[in-house]
């Protein structure tokens, strides 16, 4: 495990680790805002069913930086990667860090999200790393319910009433411009890639572009057409101004107090 | 003290592992519910609990984890290693005929046989019967409910509200 891979300093089992952390970041990111609505959300069956799905996504990184833990041998555990890295370090899509905003805007990110993570998660599910693939397999059924959930919501809105369906048309097009980074490889994806670990994200597009098509026809609503992309957090952990709050609030308690536990 | 363990009877074990419930839903064990896949021995002599999460994030697995350990010691077991698969996911298919039946009686309408189906994006609502009077005649009021593992209808006959155990 120690050959080094082409152009890189990186050798395939610190990309591995990475690539396990990477994933897991998405989770853990876009959950911990879900789980900002909690006490928040317009009705209790909302509230429940984002806790839900944030409880569902925070598991599957917990599985993910577990394996990051275990692959790398240094005996880190989940805690290391979700408390004690900064935020340069994490390498989530912007679109999981992008605030909540109105239910639009909420349902609208985890629509976007969960459109991609159905499809990632059915590649994944075939990787040649068998762990991977297991997490792949069992969380494949859980972003299947989150797709399910935030399409019906979106057509609610869309095909709803006059604001609802201006407001969040709206929040479709200030999110548009991070659906594009879902779509990149950044480097240890490329690395990881001829061994069949890693998932080959730019051939998840089109799957990804009809099943947006497909809800937004539903929903009444316009697909943008400007494919500029705002890039920058799974290539080099260059972030939104957002993310140094999210890190703030999330790591308070273990900076505070170092090692502290259950 | 060193861990030993007295005996190597599987079918006593099992009926062990049949004494640890579901923090959330205390008439199912965790046999009953699918999440107990193999019990054995390692050449060691160490006994070797395998588990399936319901959930990636299901708040109870710790819980139960903790309870395999304190149950099987309380029976003589003191060197027990538990390991969660993950693949094959679980599944609501292995939910024993016996846990359906409690789960009915409990209140919550067991899950349908066989999820085939739930790569269906919309529609295809399934008939749900009611756990109290039976009827078939249901609304679903929300996809999420007081766990990740249900969901909340309503009978339109009785007019109960009732959790759904939802099929995975």
């Amino acid at each position: 495990m120690t050959e080094t891979a082409k152009n890189t300093d990186l050798t395939k089992k610190q990309a591995l680790v990475q690539y396990a952390a990477q994933i897991g970041d998405n989770g853990l990111i876009i959950g911990h805002r879900m789980s900002e609505w909690c006490f928040k959300a317009p009705s209790i069956e909302m509230e429940m069913a984002l806790m839900n799905s944030a409880l569902d996504l925070i598991g599957q990184a917990r599985e993910l930086y577990t394996y990051a833990g275990v692959a790398g041998g240094e005996g880190k555990t989940e805690d290391d990667f979700a408390y004690l890295r900064d935020e340069e370090d994490f390498r989530n899509l912007l679109l999981a860090e992008m605030p909540n905003g109105d239910w639009g805007d909420t349902i609208v990110r985890l629509f976007f999200m969960s459109a991609y993570n159905k499809l990632f998660y059915t590649a994944l599910a075939k990787s040649t790393d068998k762990e991977l693939a297991a997490i792949g397999e069992k969380s494949l059924k859980e972003v299947t319910y989150h797709l399910r959930f935030s399409s019906e919501w979106l057509i609610r809105l869309g095909d709803g009433t006059e604001e609802s369906h201006n407001r969040v048309q709206k929040s479709i097009d200030n999110l548009w411009a991070f659906t594009g980074e879902l779509f990149t490889m950044n480097e240890v994806e490329n690395i990881l890639l001829d061994d069949g670990i890693s998932v080959d994200v730019t051939s998840l597009r089109p799957a990804w572009d009809k099943i947006v098509s497909d809800v937004l026809t539903q929903a009444t609503l316009v697909k943008p057409q400007n494919d500029w992309a705002q890039l920058g957090g799974k290539s080099e952990g260059r972030h939104t101004e957002y993310m140094g709050y999210i890190i703030a609030e999330m790591q308070y308690m273990q900076r505070r107090y170092p090692g502290c536990e259950w | 003290m060193t861990a030993s363990n007295k005996k190597n009877d599987p079918a006593e074990i099992w009926a062990i592992l049949e004494e640890v419930k579901d923090p959330e839903i205390p008439v199912l064990s965790i046999v009953d519910l699918g999440i107990a896949r193999e019990a054995k021995f390692t050449e060691g002599g160490q006994l070797e609990i395998v588990i399936s999460p319901t959930y990636s994030g299901c708040p109870a697995m710790y819980m139960l984890e903790e309870q395999i350990n304190e149950t099987l010691h309380n029976h003589g077991f003191s060197d027990v290693l538990i390991t969660t698969k993950l693949s094959p996911a679980w599944t609501t298919d292995w939910m024993t005929e016996q846990g359906r039946k409690k789960l009915e009686a409990y209140g919550i309408a067991p899950p349908e046989k066989s999820s085939q189906n739930k790569s269906v994006l919309f529609g295809g609502q399934k008939q749900v019967s009611c756990p109290k009077c039976k009827s078939d005649h249901t609304e679903q009021i929300s996809e999420f409910g007081s766990t990740a593992c249900k969901a909340l209808y309503r009978c339109l006959d009785c007019l109960e509200p009732f959790d759904y155990f939802k099929c995975i």
